[in-house]
């Protein structure tokens, strides 16, 4: 799967849990930005684990900081 | 601050629970986190802050802690082996007190091997930590012991957790480990902030068809739970499945000390191998003999168990009618949660319980799933069916007091 495309899913993914609608850039920080707590990291990354049919280990999730880092990881370990 | 150079304070970090906790006393609430019992009258009574109190916020579930055969035989060994072992298990503390508690957990569990640690903290964090390794995958449920996130921390395994019981969330993050990786889950038998039970059937079947060693955390069931006590995994007959059994000495045993039973061929060379075994000293002779007494009379404790149960039932039952939200629907265990609806009244909750005279844990993020704050009871197998019914008067008094009901 291309990066553009990983990228458009995991935006949509990201829909329920941006309750105060931030603009989603490739530098946008999911716990500073986003303010996701424990448990919506939690929840958001079983979602993208789902979707893609993966594995985001908790020491894996400790290097992704921002959207683009995250949409990077999940192209890494789809292909 | 206090550092002239205009520097980092290392305690900058804690700002934010200083300033939660100095909120809440400002709030003129008594502290629930500073309170002393100056004096124990029995497993279920104290004086706690110049007042008798009825303890429902201990683990002592089977009220092991004045038995007079546990306390001689603590006696007898603090008169005969002296107050501390000064030395680890692999050097100079293993006494034979020592190889006695191992034993009497071996009887307890019918297993073939016992190891004691120095607290139940120190048991998880050694085993988890030493024997899922870098490459090694550990699939654990999210609302796991701190112990138990800190040994995964301590070792180098990819961990990956799951949704609290949910089935089907670990099955398919087990199905995602790559082919060849060694893989290694962790469970609870009873979680101790909602008292609820894991369905431990069904999830060491999957995990073992998945081809996962399974270790189980029956911490707050030993004693109690199952015919003999061994905890939810005999309770749901799949002790035999089960490669790993964590448990402690600080809640139905009635000292301190923690431990891990094993069918595992190869587990003695854990003695070795694991630092947290190793790179401390042993549990005094006193402890470790207490212990034992206590293991070998929790053997044979089906009343107690039965007057527990009945305990349990009776209190969920009863603040249940009350109107209170429990954290189970059914009570699973002996700790019966109360779910209040924020830290503030929780606080206002648990003051009005203590000037009643009934001691109960307060329990708030980040302990708590969900980030609920809690009124955890834990119930005792020495508390009366009277003293449960003057708990439940308690509850209904303090919850208009605190404006809960």
């Amino acid at each position: 799967m291309e990066r553009t495309e990983i990228d458009t899913r995991i935006r949509s993914l990201i829909d329920p849990f941006n309750k105060k609608e931030i603009a989603i850039t490739q530098e946008t920080k999911f716990t500073d930005d986003l303010e996701f707590d424990s448990l919506t990291v939690m929840d958001f990354v079983a979602a993208i684990e789902d979707e893609f049919d993966i594995i985001i280990s908790m020491n894996q999730q400790a290097e992704i900081e921002t959207f683009g880092q995250l949409v990077d990881a999940v192209t890494k370990l789809q292909n | 601050m206090s550092n002239p150079t205009g520097q980092p304070d290392l305690f900058s970090k804690f700002d934010d629970v200083i300033a939660l906790r100095e909120g809440l006393l400002a709030s003129g609430v008594e502290d629930p986190f500073s309170l002393v019992m100056e004096r124990v009258i029995s497993p279920t009574v104290a004086m706690c802050n110049g007042r008798e109190t009825i303890l429902l916020g201990t683990y002592n579930y089977m009220g092991m802690t004045f038995d007079p055969d546990v306390v001689a035989a603590g006696k007898y060994a603090l008169d005969n082996f002296g107050s501390g072992t000064t030395g680890s298990r692999v050097l100079n503390g293993t006494y034979s007190g020592h190889k006695d508690v191992e034993a009497a957990l071996r009887e307890f569990y019918a297993m073939d091997h016992a190891m004691v640690f120095s607290t139940g903290y120190q048991a998880n964090l050694g085993v988890i930590s030493t024997i899922a390794g870098k490459g090694d995958y550990i699939v654990l449920d999210i609302d796991s012991h701190a112990s138990i996130w800190d040994g995964c921390k301590l070792g180098d395994a990819e961990v990956v957790p799951f949704k609290h019981n949910d089935i089907e969330a670990m099955e398919k993050r087990l199905k995602r480990i790559p082919e060849g990786a060694g893989k290694l889950v962790i469970l609870e038998g009873v979680y101790s902030m909602l008292g609820d039970v894991a369905p431990l059937k069904e999830m060491v079947r999957i995990a073992k068809e998945n081809g996962a060693m399974v270790l189980v955390d029956e911490a707050h069931s030993m004693g109690f739970i199952g015919e003999n006590g061994r905890g939810v995994v005999e309770d749901q007959g799949i002790i035999d499945d089960v490669d790993f059994i964590i448990g402690t000495f600080s809640k139905s045993v009635g000292t301190v000390g923690g431990f891990c039973v094993s069918n595992h061929p190869k587990f003695e060379i854990l003695r070795l191998v694991c630092r947290p075994y190793v790179f401390t000293a042993s549990l005094p002779p006193s402890v470790v003999a207490t212990a034992a007494t206590s293991i070998r009379k929790l053997m044979h404790a089906g009343n107690k168990r039965a007057h527990l149960w009945e305990n349990s039932r009776t209190l969920h039952g009863g603040l249940k009618a009350l109107g209170f939200q429990l954290g189970t629907d059914e009570p699973q265990s002996a700790i019966i949660s109360v779910i209040m609806p924020d830290l503030e009244r929780g606080a206002g909750m648990w003051e009005a319980l203590l000037k009643e005279g009934l001691y109960v844990n307060l329990a708030r993020p980040p302990a708590t799933p969900a980030n609920m704050t809690l009124l955890r009871c834990s119930l005792c197998a020495e508390h009366s069916a009277e003293q449960v019914q003057t708990i439940i008067s308690m509850f209904e008094r303090a919850g208009k007091t605190a404006g809960i009901l």
